[in-house]
């Protein structure tokens, strides 16, 4: 999928629009003229610029929100009968879309989505019916283009009702695909979607792609302290109990290798791994890894303490493999619902019996 | 690869073919699926695809359709569990 409007951030982020200062337009190449006074020309040729600060985005060292200021621009060299197709105004949307749309002549219509993505930008009623009119208002459309069709992204709709569109700017919609892709397709076709352009995916790229960026958010903020804790932790813990370093260094790799089974391999292996519940998903994730890990470290038959940190381990791979329904494209919040609701006791008395378990083996001096 | 599905029977949707004029927004705007024209009225051909997201009871005119609209995040859930309000994902 291109990250047209699909989840291509987890749907965080987004400052308000009035604090928001713009950069220049390197994509600008010229002006169009309408009725409506001159529309900036952009250029459907990428830059290295435009695919540096993809990648800045991505990996999470440029702000999260990128964005293009919301105006009506024109690709190609449109006239009052082109079409006109809808967008916020995130600049990896916009620039995938002019990336698609080269050798065409078109209206794009950037709406202010908070520099967010379409999907969660409507999600969270940033792109929005009332945007959508103010877009449509601001750029004089109806001075700009003879026709009254507007071109609206589907994911869109989770927050643009067409029909109040319409009674308020005179403008149709007709929906357009959800990948951008799909763009110059639809547009021959008479701006048809086929049934397969209007349904969403979860592939492995898109899956591997939010955890990369979730990766990237995650280590440039609290990761850095918590690894910091856990060395600090490996060095002072052993000097405070009778325990061996070697231990506490094995508590810590389950507790890392928990998160990454949640947080990586889960979300990687989605399909692959049994249950529909992502809580069941990540424990079983977790448990393979852990198993794996604990064997190789401290050899198999497990002795009580490993049983104990295996059981933790699980628990916390569940936990945070849960959470990945927040990125995913299918999850109903119902179903989320249901799910936390049987799993989170489960989760709390395995982590709480592992718990024990470490607890009393130590006790007991069966540890290190 | 076939589509991953979700939990059955747990979603909110509602259609009520009675008040359907059949325009067919409903089947535009699902990204899942769920609706079908049928002799020029919807109807729900896979319920538990639904993610409620809530695009279709926005589209349809003539308010056919009910549902609690919402993002499906753990951690939307437990804010809003936390303080007693709308789960929403303000991260
Ligand atoms: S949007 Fe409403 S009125 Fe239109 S087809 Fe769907 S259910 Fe019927
Ligand atoms: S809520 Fe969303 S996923 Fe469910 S039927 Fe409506 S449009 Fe489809």
């Amino acid at each position: 999928m291109s990250e047209c409007c699909g989840p291509s951030q987890p749907c965080c982020g987004g400052t308000p629009a009035l604090e928001y200062e713009y950069g220049p337009e390197p994509y600008v190449d010229g002006t169009v003229d309408t009725f409506a006074g001159p529309v900036k020309r952009v250029t459907t040729e990428l830059s290295s610029e435009d695919r540096l600060g993809a990648l800045r985005v991505r990996l999470a060292i440029a702000r999260n929100d990128y964005r293009v200021r919301p105006a009506l621009y024109a690709i190609g060299a449109p006239d009052d009968t082109s079409p006109v197709l809808v967008t916020g105004n995130y600049k990896l949307t916009f620039d995938t879309l002019r990336g698609e749309l080269g050798g065409r002549d078109v209206w794009l219509l950037v709406i202010d989505s908070r520099g967010v993505n379409v999907w969660c930008a409507a999600g969270k009623g940033v792109f929005s019916t009332a945007e959508v009119v103010r877009g449509i208002r601001d750029a004089r459309l109806e001075q700009t283009v003879s026709h009254t069709r507007v071109v609206l992204p589907q994911l869109g709709a989770t927050g643009v009702a067409a029909h109040e569109v319409r009674a308020a700017t005179g403008f149709s919609a007709v929906w357009g695909p959800v990948r951008a892709g799909d763009l110059p397709a639809f547009l021959d076709a008479g701006m048809k979607a086929t049934p397969a352009m209007r349904r969403v995916h979860f592939e492995l790229k898109d899956r591997a792609r939010l955890v990369g960026v979730e990766a990237s958010v995650l280590w440039s903020r609290r990761s850095v302290i918590a690894i910091g804790v856990l060395v600090a932790a490996a060095f002072i813990l052993p000097r405070l109990t009778s325990l061996s370093g070697e231990i506490w260094l094995l508590t810590m790799a389950v507790g890392v290798l928990a998160v990454l089974a949640g947080a990586v391999v889960m979300p990687l292996l989605l399909p692959w791994l049994p249950g529909r519940t992502f809580a069941l998903k990540g424990a079983i994730a977790g448990a393979l890894l852990l198993a794996v890990l604990l064997a190789v470290t401290v050899g198999a038959p497990l002795e009580l303490w490993a049983w104990g940190l295996l059981s933790v381990g699980t628990a916390l791979a569940s936990f945070v493999g849960m959470n990945f329904t927040g990125s995913s494209t299918y999850t109903s919040p119902s179903g989320v619902e249901w799910e936390m609701r049987r799993a989170i006791p489960l989760q709390i008395a395995a982590a709480s019996v592992g718990f024990a378990l470490f607890v009393v083996s130590l006790v007991m001096g069966q540890v290190g | 690869m076939t589509e991953m599905r979700y939990i059955d029977d747990v979603v909110t949707l509602e259609l009520d073919v009675s008040r359907c004029n059949g325009c067919t927004q409903c089947t535009l705007v699902c990204p899942h699926g769920v609706f079908r024209m049928r002799d020029k009225r919807a109807a729900v051909v896979d319920r538990n695809r639904c993610m409620e997201c809530g695009a279709c009871s926005r589209n349809c005119a003539q308010g056919a359709i009910s549902l609690e609209p919402g993002v499906g995040c753990a951690a939307a859930i437990i804010n809003g569990w936390l303080t007693g309000s709308e789960p929403s994902c303000d991260c």
